[in-house]
C-alpha cells in the first residue's frame, strides 16, 4: 500500500462503479467510524488486513491499489462488521464486489482457479470418486453421484473457464 | 416431516461422521431426509470470484427441491447462508425470470417457494426443546459443553428473520442445556473459525482457530460442539496444525451436535455417530459418561 496518495492517480467514477453492482449500492454511505474493523476478527490477528482502510481506498478512488491488493482476499465473511454497521454499508457484500472487480482486471487468486476447476471437473469441491462411495457404503451412506455437466454449463455461461 | 438433505462438498467427503450422525437423529425424530442425486456445490465457494455463477449455482439447487416438491434441509452453515439468501432474492418474480432465463441452458426452472433450514434450526423449531428433552435416554449431565455457532448459521441476520440473536445467540445453548449437559460460556463466544480464509492464509486462519481452542481450553470444558463441517475441518482436523503452529498441546474433542444429542439419545456411537472418525478422539469423552 502507498503512504503517499498521488490524487491524479485517484478514479473518481470508482465508487460509483462499485456502487452499481449488486451489494456495492452503501459503499458511499460510509462515514468511516471504524466500526468494522473494531469487530473484525482477522485483522485482530494481522493489522494489515483493515476494511475501514479498504473501503476508504474504495472511496478515495485507489483503483488499481484495492483491486490488485491481496487484502481484498482476507475477508473471512464472518460477517460480524455487517451486522454492526451504522450505516448499512454491507461490507461483505462490497467486498464480494471488489473481488468480482478485481478477478475481471485479471487478479485471479490461484487458489480461486482450482475451486472452478474442481467444480467444473465434479461440480463439488471435492471429488467422490469409487473408493470413497465404497467407503461411505461400509458405514451406511448413500453412494454420491459426480453431477459436473450442468454446473461445469454455469461455470461457462458465466465465462469462469476462461480465467 | 420431509425434507430434501443438501449436503453440500465438505459433508459427504470430510464429515461422514456429521452425515451419519443427522441422518440417524433426524431418522429418531420423524423427519424424513430424501436424498436428491442431482444436487452437487450450493455456489459458494466462488462467490468471490462471480456473483452471477454463485446465484445461478444456488437457484440450481433450490430448482432440483423445487421439482421434488421439497424444502432442504442443509448442514453446513455456508451453504445455508447462501442457499436462503438466493432462496429469499429469487421470490422476487422479475428476479426469478432473469435466473430462469439463464437456467434453460441447463435444462433446470426454478418456480420458487422452497425454505432452507439447518438441521439444528430444524431440531429446534419444528422437533422443540420439549420433545428433545424427552428423548434423553442418557444420563451425560457430567459434560461441560462449549458451544460454538459460526457465524452462517446465525448471519446475515435479516435473511434469517432474527430466530436467534448474532450478538447473544442462545440456541445451541439451549439444546445443550435440553439433552442435561452444560453448556460452558467462554471469552470470545462468537469469534469466526477462520475456515473461510484457510485456503488463502493459512497462518491468520490457523491463529483465529488457535484462540478459541485456548479460550475454551481456559474453562475447562470436556469438549466443543459444532454444527458446520468448515469448522470441523479447523477445529478437528487442524486441531494437530494448530497445536504445532502455537507451540502448545491441544486436546480437545470436538463433536458435532448431532453427536451429542446422539450420545444422549442413546446411539451407538460409531455405528450411529461416526465417532471413530473425529480426528481428536473422544475414548475420555465417552469414558466420562460410561461408555467404554
Amino acid at each position: 500500500m502507498t503512504d503517499v496518495i498521488n490524487v491524479s492517480e485517484l478514479d473518481p467514477r470508482f465508487k460509483y462503479e462499485i456502487a452499481a453492482q449488486p451489494g456495492g449500492e452503501n459503499i458511499k454511505a460510509c462515514f468511516s467510524c471504524g466500526t468494522c474493523s473494531a469487530g473484525c476478527p482477522v485483522r485482530e490477528i494481522d493489522e494489515r488486513y483493515n476494511p475501514r482502510r479498504i473501503i476508504r481506498m474504495a472511496l478515495l478512488g485507489m483503483k488499481e491499489q484495492v483491486l490488485s491488493s491481496d487484502f481484498i482476499w482476507l475477508c473471512s465473511t464472518c460477517y460480524t462488521c455487517y451486522e454492526r454497521c451504522p450505516q448499512d454499508v454491507k461490507l461483505i457484500e462490497v467486498m464480494n464486489v471488489l473481488k468480482n472487480m478485481a478477478v475481471k482486471a485479471g487478479y485471479v487468486p490461484s487458489v480461486m482457479k482450482t475451486q472452478i476447476k474442481l467444480l467444473s471437473d465434479f461440480g463439488r469441491l471435492y471429488e467422490i470418486d469409487e473408493f470413497d462411495n465404497k467407503k461411505r457404503e461400509k458405514i451406511g451412506l448413500p453412494r454420491i453421484q459426480m453431477q459436473r455437466e450442468e454446473i461445469s454449463g454455469i461455470i461457462k455461461l458465466t465465462g469462469l473457464d476462461k480465467l | 416431516m420431509r425434507y430434501a438433505l443438501f449436503l453440500g462438498c465438505t459433508v459427504p467427503a470430510r464429515a461422514r461422521n456429521y452425515e451419519l450422525s443427522t441422518r440417524r437423529v433426524a431418522e429418531a425424530f420423524g423427519i424424513g431426509v430424501v436424498d436428491l442425486e442431482d444436487f452437487g456445490c450450493c455456489g459458494f465457494p466462488i462467490k468471490s470470484v462471480n456473483r452471477e455463477t454463485t446465484l445461478l449455482m444456488a437457484a440450481r439447487t433450490l430448482a432440483i427441491a423445487g421439482s421434488s416438491g421439497l424444502n432442504i434441509c442443509t448442514v453446513c452453515s455456508a451453504c445455508t447462508g447462501v442457499l436462503t439468501e438466493v432462496s429469499r432474492e429469487l421470490e422476487h418474480e422479475d428476479e426469478r425470470a432473469k435466473v430462469n432465463e439463464k437456467l434453460k441452458s441447463i435444462g433446470k426452472e426454478y418456480k420458487g417457494g422452497v425454505k432452507v433450514k439447518h438441521i439444528l434450526r430444524i431440531l429446534y423449531e419444528d422437533i422443540g426443546l420439549d420433545r428433545i428433552k424427552n428423548s434423553v435416554k442418557k444420563d451425560i449431565s457430567g459434560l461441560r459443553v462449549a458451544p460454538h455457532y459460526g457465524c452462517h448459521y446465525l448471519k446475515p441476520s435479516e435473511i434469517y428473520d432474527h430466530f436467534d440473536d448474532p450478538e447473544d445467540p442462545k440456541t445451541l445453548d439451549e439444546l445443550i442445556s435440553a439433552i442435561s449437559a452444560t453448556p460452558v460460556d467462554y471469552e470470545n463466544k462468537k469469534q469466526c473459525c477462520g475456515g473461510g480464509i484457510l485456503a488463502m492464509d493459512e497462518r491468520i486462519a490457523l491463529t483465529m482457530a488457535g484462540e478459541k481452542i485456548d479460550h475454551i481450553s481456559k474453562e475447562s470444558a470436556d469438549c466443543m460442539t459444532l454444527i458446520c463441517p468448515f469448522c470441523a475441518v479447523m477445529y478437528d482436523d487442524n486441531q494437530k496444525g494448530i497445536s504445532l503452529q502455537a507451540g502448545k498441546e491441544y486436546n480437545l474433542p470436538v463433536l458435532y451436535y448431532t453427536q451429542l444429542i446422539g450420545l444422549a439419545m442413546g446411539m451407538d456411537p460409531k455405528r450411529d455417530l461416526g465417532l471413530q472418525f473425529n480426528k481428536v478422539k473422544t475414548k475420555e469423552l465417552l469414558s466420562k459418561i460410561g461408555i467404554e
